[in-house]
């Protein structure tokens, strides 16, 4: 056992530091450290900074822009992204399609897809739940019927994250409604300028729109945009979701954002009882950081840990716990929330509200705290 | 950055298991243990002298192993599995520690040789009645006449006290002279003993005119070097609820199995399952404090290992209510026996943590330091 880095570890960690905060705007990284919203141009830009070299899918195969780097290294980068303030990589396209692609997909749809997947030339979304498939996500009954060389497809997706900005979306349909519900499932790639898509805002209890209905109709879909096998979609969708929850716990911004608000409301600190849980958030995120150290340090062989479930749930419940310490700091400025900047009350202030709203989300979405414990409980304890 | 034991690690761990499993793998025979004096198993003790267990922490100059943080953590683990009562914890790695830390030469080579050998048992006297987890000796006051000192006072609970040979106290020094450390032999102070929650030894000591000799050099405020040695202790004290905590889920998922009610086995109950998966959460993240602050050690600045105590302080605690809890909880009726290992393990965890210092004492401690930082960093 030995708990400092190696040389190599550490001069690779320091060489993305110093990557990180120098190389990206500041002005993107401030958004972030505020808990300001990014637009999708500062998205786009910072992952096109990152993948000129070679930071944005290090995780992917070589010969697709990936790095052959430890395990440690990834988190290490992961969480030094998060520490700058750096916006990680749009998840849907550096962790769930492109390895799906890079993994399952045929050699002309990765030379088609990846690279401008890499670079963000191309926003994906997610277009797997369904308003009765939702943590049982194999319920799903989007359709897609063989018309000649095409699929057709009629259905409708929601809490599409994002997906007012989505170029393509990558899809689960029923293509076998006559066998188990999860062996007659496939995964299709639609572009979503074709005619029959139909995005719709959904508006969120922080007044945000990130997430939006998707509705098909008569959607024709060429046939050579299946991924994988016909009625493989099921393997794919544990393949990737398996991938999601790995780095689903963000302990780098979370950490940061506890950092920053004893920063801002640093005259609080002198309150004992603020003190006591700030110093509380401080301790449960070491643990859940030296865990997220031990399991990079067990992986072996790509697969996700199991006990990345573990870093899910606490993960996630963290971030809400220091949201809601925003939240108290701030007390009644938070009710400006929606105030506007000619606001008296402080920004940070402002924003605790929406923003312990909006994370409310997190132990619902990437499979929820609820599923995770049932993973922990049947494939780790076996119960 | 490593978290897993090397060969030899393993290998220790493996043999000390294999010893302790023919002691106690059956609860049936702790319980006989601390039923009878002096409340652990002398022979068991002898074997664990002779597998080198005893004097690991020990320089080789001392009569001992030399060994680092990693290794007495892989005993106290196996002790904890098990619920071994044996004074490891108290008298090895607490005493012991004083004695290495603040002994002179010769002192080391005499006491640690003979501890490391299962010859002496030894036990640390540092806590008053009704005091509260400070290294600042009240209870007991030293007087110094030419040079001849002599200690008087109570000290109270003197955890692994009732057995020992040998007592190791901190005494407050003439003069408001800080805090000295003294031998005293067992036989020359009045002693009560008792059981302590799980059953294992302590002793309340009454000091009255008794013969001491200090350690190291007479007279010099030591208060630091026992403040550290009680962080020592702390993280072994981890250590081994870590490994009562193994077995308390280890035990409960295997309880879930198997106990039917309602025709079906209970873990078809996911009310039931879920607080399990939480208990697996909670046990997780206690390990991989535990294995930091004791990796922490081997850095070798005291005040990295000050903090690494409170935090681990803190976060094994809360861990240990919430496993131990749970364990009774889960296993219902049966959990409140003593004759099952499940709610023993849990007065035991209790123990350690009221010993060792509990999670409001860490958390008001780390409360009082949140703005030496900005991030706290684990590496
Ligand atoms: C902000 C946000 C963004 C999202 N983004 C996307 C996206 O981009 N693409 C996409 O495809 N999906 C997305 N999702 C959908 C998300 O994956 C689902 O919301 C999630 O899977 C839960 O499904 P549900 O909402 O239907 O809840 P339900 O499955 O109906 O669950 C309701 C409650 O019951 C619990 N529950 C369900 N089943 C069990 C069980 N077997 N045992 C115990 N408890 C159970 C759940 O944990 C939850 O607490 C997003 C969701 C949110 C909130």
């Amino acid at each position: 056992m030995q708990l400092e880095l190696s040389p190599t570890d550490a001069e690779f960690r320091d060489r993305m530091r110093e990557f990180f905060t120098t190389k990206v705007p500041q002005e993107i990284r401030d958004t972030v450290l505020e808990g300001r919203h990014l637009t999708r141009d500062q998205i786009v830009e910072t992952q096109q900074v990152l993948n000129a070299e070679g930071l944005a899918v290090p995780h992917w195969p070589v010969e697709w822009g990936g790095q052959d780097w430890t395990d440690l290294q990834r988190h290490l980068w992961h969480e030094e992204m998060q520490r700058a303030g750096v916006p990680i990589p749009l998840a849907f396209n550096a962790s769930m399609i492109g390895p799906v692609i890079a993994h399952f997909g045929t050699e002309e749809q990765k030379q088609r897809f990846l690279p401008p997947t890499a670079n963000l030339d191309i926003w994906w979304s997610q277009g797997f739940s369904e308003p009765d498939a939702g943590s049982d996500l194999a319920s799903l009954r989007t359709t897609a019927v063989r018309d000649g060389d095409d699929w057709v497809v009629n259905g409708q997706k929601t809490w599409t994250t994002l997906g007012q900005f989505g170029d393509w979306i990558f899809t689960l349909v029923r293509t076998d409604p006559e066998v188990k519900k999860q062996a007659g499932i496939s995964m299709l790639l639609i572009d979503m300028t074709t005619p029959g898509v139909e995005v719709r805002p959904i508006e969120l209890i922080d007044g945000g729109h990130e997430v939006n209905e998707v509705w098909f109709t008569d959607v024709r879909v060429p046939g050579d945009l299946l991924v994988g096998d016909l009625n493989g979609g099921w393997t794919i969708a544990k393949f990737l979701l398996g991938n999601e929850r790995v780095g689903v716990a963000p302990v780098g911004a979370t950490k940061r954002a506890l950092a920053t608000l004893k920063a801002t409301a640093a005259d609080q600190l002198r309150d004992p009882l603020v003190r006591a849980r700030v110093a509380d958030l401080e301790n449960e995120l070491l643990a859940l950081e030296l865990t997220a150290l031990r399991v990079v340090a067990h992986s072996a062989g790509g697969e996700p840990h199991p006990a990345s479930s573990v870093l899910k749930l606490r993960g996630t419940e963290l971030q809400q716990a220091v949201s809601e310490l925003a939240l108290d700091l701030a007390g009644p400025a938070s009710l400006a929330a929606r105030a506007g900047e000619d606001s008296p009350q402080e920004g940070w202030a402002r924003r605790t509200a929406p923003t312990y709203l909006n994370l409310r989300k997190a132990s619902i979405y990437g499979g929820s705290n609820e599923i995770q414990r049932q993973i922990i409980s049947r494939t780790i304890l076996g119960l | 950055m490593d978290f897993t034991y090397d060969d030899e690690q393993l290998a220790l761990r493996d043999a000390v298991r294999g010893l302790l499993a023919t002691a106690y793998a059956d609860h049936e025979a702790r319980r006989r243990a601390v039923a009878e004096d002096p409340g652990f198993d002398r022979a068991l003790w002898g074997r664990l002298a002779e597998m080198g267990v005893l004097g690991l922490p020990f320089s080789e100059d001392d009569g001992g192993v030399g060994a680092g943080p990693v290794e007495i953590g892989v005993v106290c683990r196996e002790l904890g599995r098990v619920l071994a009562p044996e004074p490891y914890l108290s008298g090895v790695v607490h005493a012991g520690g004083l004695v290495a830390a603040v002994g002179s030469p010769e002192q080391k080579a005499d006491l640690l040789g003979r501890l490391s050998a299962g010859e002496l048992v030894l036990a640390a006297a540092d806590a008053s009645p009704g005091a509260r987890w400070t290294s600042r000796a009240d209870g007991v006051r030293a007087t110094v006449s030419g040079d001849v000192w002599t200690l008087d006072g109570v000290a109270d609970p003197v955890m692994g006290g009732e057995g020992a040979d040998v007592l190791v106290v901190t005494a407050a020094l003439p003069d408001d002279g800080g805090t000295g450390v003294f031998i005293v032999d067992a036989g020359a102070v009045t002693r009560t003993g008792y059981a302590a929650a799980d059953l294992t030894r302590a002793a309340s000591i009454t000091f009255d005119g008794s013969a001491a000799t200090p350690l190291g050099e007479p007279g010099r405020d030591l208060s630091p070097s026992v403040a550290t040695i009680s962080d020592l202790t702390r993280i072994m004290g981890a250590n081994q609820a870590l490994g009562v905590m193994q077995s308390q889920v280890r035990a409960t998922t295997d309880y879930l199995r198997s106990r039917r009610q309602f025709g079906v086995t209970l873990n078809t109950f996911q009310a039931l399952t879920f607080r399990a998966a939480d208990m697996y959460v909670s046990l997780e993240l206690a390990h991989s404090m535990v294995d930091w602050a004791t990796m922490t050690i081997a850095g070798g600045d005291p005040d990295a290992v000050a903090v690494a105590a409170d935090r681990v302080g803190l976060h094994v605690s809360r861990a240990a209510r919430h496993i131990g809890q749970e364990a009774i909880q889960l296993h219902g009726g049966i959990g409140m026996t003593a004759e099952y290992a499940v709610g023993v393990g849990t007065a035991h965890l209790t123990v350690l943590e009221q010993w060792l210092g509990n999670h409001t004492h860490h958390l008001s401690r780390l409360a009082g330091r949140v703005d030496d930082h900005e991030l706290v960093e684990a590496v």
